[in-house]
């Protein structure tokens, strides 16, 4: 009886906490499978353990070279895309012009829209133009869906903005510039790092587009697509709960700066 | 500065709106200049393709001779006539994965936004962390999970799980894999974190008095979710399940990875059209046929539930 009025009582955060394990379940199996040695050449199955992959994990030809060409597109389009949503963000918050609706629609389509058709109909352009497809094609395409994203992010932040600071410094004397990059840049930096964070995460991973409009270059989630057909090497899973566990880190890291910033305002 | 924003502002906090004057001259022209560089890109890179693909879409000819615009409407009927089965799968898919990610999330959005306390920065952690990982490695997992004779399917065997499953045709035999029960599984596995966040967002808005209010009103628990709390989490509803049944019935990577022939959609007509047999104007018309059904269905749903303010 006492069991069941707990239960009852904490049901929504049994079954809250079910989902969270749901949702991590996947994670630990990449990484305990990080430590197996297959047999054949498929990794699904559990055999013995073995930190091979670990110690040698650029031995997959291919596997470290597509890494490196995931994070140059990764930073390139981050770069690109949140230099570009930012400078929307801001025309949308602090600025009257003509055409508001059709900016907003423009920016919206592109996160409302299946990845597939957004990258069928890139591939029919480029097509038609004769491009050549690869490295820059790919870059085009992240660049593009990743704006509407930082544009969502730094819009958020600088609309929390109080304009009156950035009279203050103008009433300070300082020009126009100077309380650019003094007040205003300071205070919405925290949306243009969450936007870049968001864009350089969306860049990474994404396949769909990226299969599309990359010809015959091979990126990360590419090549993790093409071993699912010929077989998967340990060293994925390597790689898999290596990122897992810097992202976790590198969030924990922020937290904590976080966190002291705030206790040092009086 | 204190103290001259405060003797300047009124009492009550002022509303922060853009208060400056439109200026005159060159200044006019800032709006444009910032907006020009990103417009355009999305213009050429998004919008143009999206003309090119319905120009593609009445095309005809071959790869060898070209393509022409002939108006040639009948590939539409081709491609429905031919892949509808596909396209009615990728709406029950989507619309199942959409369902359980709403009945997942919930209860963890809610944890989250009322019950988790110290922990609740953690959790939201662990709820985004996952990202960090390729979906296709994390995809790939649910192979070993969902493994023939694995742990999970021996417990839904004993149980007799499978046997309304298979009699409902979601599995086969003794299989989960290569099944739609599967493909569902990871549609719903890669989209949950889209539907709790937004979720977590409009339920953490809600001021935790209404609920004390609710009950000092003789609501029992359940009222109180039904009358108060469900309904001010709508916004979070609504955008949750735009976010999760759009990439969804576009995604054919859980179709390829853990389905089978018999549980392809229409991503993956579309990829095998244009990569592999390069027919491009019925995949260009299918492409052109999704997005057409998405944005109708987008506007038919956000006109009902009445939230207008998603971006």
């Amino acid at each position: 009886m006492a069991l069941l009025r707990w239960t009852k009582r904490h049901l929504v955060v049994i079954a809250g906490l079910l989902t969270l394990g749901y949702l991590l379940l996947p994670n630990i199996v990449v990484t305990v499978f990080s430590f197996n040695e297959p047999k054949g050449r498929f990794n699904y199955e559990w055999q013995t353990f073995s930190t091979d992959a670990w110690t040698d994990p650029c031995g997959v030809a291919g596997l470290c070279g597509s890494l490196s060409i995931s994070l140059q597109l990764a930073a390139w389009a981050t770069l690109g895309a949140t230099v570009l949503g930012t400078m929307i963000a801001f025309a949308l918050v602090r600025y009257r012009f003509r055409a508001r609706g059709a900016v907003n629609s423009l920016i919206f389509l592109p996160m409302a829209m299946p990845e597939v058709v957004m990258a069928a109909s890139l591939l029919t352009l480029f097509l038609n133009l004769g491009a050549q497809l690869g490295f820059w094609t790919i870059l085009i395409a992240h660049i593009m869906f990743c704006l509407s994203f930082v544009v969502v992010a730094v819009k958020a932040r600088v609309m929390s903005m109080d304009p009156r600071l950035e009279e203050a410094a103008r009433d300070l004397y300082a020009g126009p510039v100077q309380t650019f990059v003094r007040v205003t840049l300071p205070i919405a930096a925290p949306g243009i790092a969450a936007g870049a964070l968001l864009a350089f995460a969306l860049s990474f991973d994404d396949f769909i587009i990226t299969n599309f409009t990359a010809g015959s270059t091979v990126t990360f989630p590419m090549f993790v697509w093409g071993s699912a057909q010929r077989g998967t090497p340990v060293q994925i899973n390597v790689i898999g709960t290596a990122m897992f566990v810097v992202a976790v880190l590198f969030v924990l890291a922020g937290m904590v700066v976080g966190g002291r910033r705030k206790r040092q305002k009086p | 500065m204190t103290t001259l924003t405060e003797a300047e502002a009124p009492p009550p906090p002022a509303p922060v709106t853009p208060t400056r004057k439109p200026p005159r001259g060159r200044g006019r022209l800032v709006p444009y200049w910032l907006l020009l560089p990103g417009i355009l890109w999305l213009l050429v890179f998004f919008a143009l393709p999206m003309i090119y693909q319905a120009s593609t879409s009445v095309q005809t000819g071959s790869l060898e001779e070209g393509y022409k615009v002939t108006w040639h409407f009948a590939t539409y009927w081709h491609a429905l006539s031919e892949y509808w089965p596909q396209f009615l799968r990728s709406v029950l898919y989507a619309g199942s994965a959409t369902v359980l990610c709403l009945l997942l999330g919930y209860p963890l959005a809610y944890l989250i936004a009322f019950r988790a306390g110290r922990w609740r920065n953690l959790i939201l952690i662990l709820v985004i962390a996952p990202f960090f990982t390729s979906f296709l490695i994390r995809t790939l997992a649910w192979k070993t999970i969902l493994a023939d004779g694995g742990p999970v399917v021996g417990a839904l065997n004993s149980l007799h799980v499978l046997d309304v499953t298979g009699w409902l045709g979601i599995t086969a035999g003794d299989r989960v894999l290569a099944t739609p029960l599967a493909v569902v599984c990871g549609l719903t596995y890669n989209f949950l974190p889209f539907m709790i966040l937004p979720l977590y967002t409009s339920l953490e808005r809600i001021d935790g008095r209404l609920h004390e209010a609710a009950g000092d009103l003789y609501a029992t628990p359940f009222t109180t979710f039904r009358k108060v709390t469900f309904p001010l989490s709508m916004p979070g509803v609504v955008s949750g399940t735009l976010l999760t049944f759009i990439p969804a019935s576009g995604d054919y990577v859980n179709a390829d990875l853990l389905g089978s022939a018999d549980t392809r959609m229409v991503g993956n007509v579309i990829q095998t059209q244009f990569l592999r047999i390069l027919d491009y104007p019925t995949a260009a018309a299918l492409s052109f046929l999704l997005m057409a059904a998405i944005l109708i269905m987008v506007t038919l749903y956000i006109r009902k539930s009445g939230t207008e303010d998603l971006v």
